[in-house]
């Protein structure tokens, strides 16, 4: 077992001299990562917060037909500009400027006075998410302008408005600040873990196809050290590696998303130390079984080229069950805390949320995962003995 | 002192080595002759415990390669084919690290390392990183690499590929000095003039198996020419024609 160790001690020593996998470590990991999503972070909730209230710019063509309509959107803070333009010119101007542009047809005022239903043209192009805000916002306030007439249409006729509301919907958001900021949040747990094993990669490889490629691994099979322990330490080198990225990445969460002031826009992001620490521990198990795999499919490789496209795809695995539990909107259980990664991340959001999952549920997520870890180990100790691997 | 009896290896249909015997004494310098693709590469893999043979058996002092592996190789320096260093240690280090895997402490590893540095003269590279090497700093490094241990036995394969005529003579000049210390010695070449100019024994190999183990003045008397180079050719020629190697 002490060569184990002495493996692991050069591995590592080795890695802190290289500059890529430091800059994964020490730069990706706890700088980039926590800058990138922050900002995306603080984009998104600065613009959901603020554009329900901003002012919509509208144009409209013939807005002397609509007088009273557009008084009413001026009310609820609709920019009028009006635009002295013909119908087929409307639509190429939308084209350009992407709209949203209303026209108001010439019998807008006679069948409005008729009591019959006045036409309106929308033009916009829906396909720009900006402006398909602004059009569903249109079309709430035109349909409360054309409610508000009805109504007055029933009283003149003496009948109750309320027979047009049959239905009262009330939708009740039950989102708490921080269920809402932990949604958002739902990419952390990707970068965290992505960024995990990235800086355990160049190790992985390099216990492999590395060795193979410069030629030293055949001086390194005449040490009277058994094959597998060689390659134990270079795999707990790499842990060694991804535990210290871990620690720094979390670290630079917590910092980062402190200074993003999510809690000035009325979400308290639950990240302090505490939480940070529980992050730190449950990404834990998932550390030996990442390094194993990496070292497994790097021992199949010939190249360290190789080794570096496939070994990049099966970064990809971890993050396949985070894809899947955001597209299927999953939710913690029981049956799922056996999936190594979707548990990782289930238990992080766990954390953020502040709702902690039952123990039972934590420790299957452990044993799972580090049982894994231990089975991806041993089979990498066992590659290590095949006479193939020298290539 | 290394003894192989009946050694084979196939690589799939391909029998690379079949039924090699040999023995390298102590005190002595082996060389292991053949042309290219002979087996003596091969061989040489299988002494030093990265391959492990089909059949036969061989011992290094007496420790079977098979039964104790562990044992053999800490009685074995290898220098492979094209040693690797690792690119971000230094000569020191890359020596050192093989002195830890070999159990040695601290104040021993480092002792061996500065005394093979001076003695390879090593001096101007030994604390630059090996990916700034030259291939004869490389070799130097490896062989130092190989010999932290004090190794009874040395094995090398093809030790002078690709290096300078200075730095041919530093390589001959120590395998000189560890014969005279009674290391047992054992080199793979393809090229005469080496084998000539260092070897007490000569092994022709060709077609994976001992064509003839003698001294080289043994060989020309045998072959019945006064040229080594011409007793090699006579002794492989004969057998090629058979193995159209």
């Amino acid at each position: 077992m002490r060569s184990v160790w002495r493996v692991l001690r050069k591995e590592f020593g080795e890695t802190l001299r290289d500059r890529r996998s430091l800059f994964t470590t020490l730069v990706i990991g706890p700088l980039l990562m926590p800058a990138l999503i922050g900002v995306i972070l603080f984009m998104a909730i600065r613009h959901g917060a603020a554009a329900s209230h901003r002012p919509i710019a509208l144009e409209v063509a013939h807005a002397e037909r609509a007088p009273r309509l557009l008084a009413f959107l001026r009310q609820y803070g609709v920019r009028v500009e009006p635009v002295s333009d013909e119908r087929r010119q409307a639509r190429e101007r939308v084209e350009r400027s992407h709209g949203p542009l209303l026209y108001v047809p010439r019998d807008f005022g006679v069948r409005l006075a008729a009591g019959k239903p006045a036409p309106l043209r929308l033009y916009a192009d829906e396909s720009n998410p900006a402006v398909q805000g602004k059009v569903r916002r249109l079309g709430t306030l035109i349909g409360l302008y054309g409610d508000e007439i009805a109504r007055l249409r029933l009283v003149a006729r003496g009948l109750d408005p309320q027979l047009l509301a049959p239905i009262a919907l009330h939708p009740i958001d039950v989102s708490t600040p921080q269920s809402r900021a932990a949604l958002a949040l739902g990419m952390l747990s990707y970068a965290i873990l992505f960024t995990m094993l990235m800086s355990g990669l160049y190790i992985a490889i390099d216990a492999t196809a590395g060795e193979r490629e410069r030629g030293s691994l055949e001086p390194l099979l005449t040490m009277p050290v058994k094959r597998e322990h060689l390659v134990y330490g270079k795999m707990l080198a790499a842990c060694a590696m991804m535990l210290v990225s871990l620690i720094l990445t979390v670290a630079g969460f917590a910092v980062a998303l402190r200074h993003i002031g999510l809690d000035r826009l009325g979400m308290s992001v639950n990240f302090g130390p505490g939480v940070a620490l529980g992050i730190v521990l449950g990404c834990l198990p998932l550390i030996p079984a990442g390094a194993a795999l990496m070292t497994l499919v790097a021992s199949y490789t010939r190249s360290y080229r190789e080794a570096q496209t496939y070994v990049g795809l099966v970064l990809l695995i971890p993050t396949l069950p985070l894809i899947f539990a955001n597209i299927m909107g999953l939710r913690p259980r029981t049956a799922l805390m056996a999936v190594p990664s979707l548990s990782q991340h289930f238990i992080i959001m766990s954390l953020l949320r502040g709702q902690p999952l039952p123990p039972l549920d934590i420790a299957i997520s452990v044993a799972v995962t580090l049982a894994l870890g231990a089975v991806l180990m041993f089979f990498a100790g066992r590659l290590y003995r095949r006479e193939k691997l020298l290539g | 002192m290394i003894e192989a009896r009946g050694l084979i290896k196939r690589f799939g249909t391909l029998t690379a080595v079949s039924g090699v015997t040999l023995r390298a004494a102590d005190g002595r310098i082996t060389g292991l002759l053949g042309p290219n693709g002979a087996g003596k590469s091969t061989t040489l893999r299988m002494l030093y415990t990265v391959l492990s043979p089909h059949g036969g058996e061989a011992w290094i002092d007496g420790v079977s390669i098979l039964k104790d592996p562990l044992e053999a190789r800490r009685r074995m320096g290898v220098l492979p084919h094209g040693a690797g260093l690792y690119p971000n240690l230094t000569a020191r280090e890359n020596i050192e690290y093989f002195g830890t895997l070999h159990g040695l402490t601290r104040s021993v590893r480092r002792g061996r390392a500065a005394e093979l540095i001076r003695r390879l003269e090593m001096d101007a590279f030994a604390d630059r990183p090996a990916k700034e090497f030259s291939q004869g700093q490389r070799v130097k490094t490896a062989l130092a690499r190989a010999l932290v241990h004090q190794p009874r036995n040395v094995l090398l394969d093809e030790p002078t590929n690709g290096l300078d005529v200075m730095a041919v003579r530093t390589l001959r000049r120590l395998l000189g000095e560890l014969r005279a210390e009674g290391h047992c010695i054992l080199f793979s070449s393809h090229v005469m003039q080496e084998v000539a100019a260092l070897c007490d024994e000569v092994i022709v190999i060709a077609a994976g198996t001992v064509i003839v183990q003698a001294t080289p003045d043994e060989l020309k008397e045998r072959a019945g020419t006064p040229s080594l180079e011409e007793a090699f050719v006579r002794l492989v020629g004969i057998e090629d024609e058979g193995a159209g190697a």
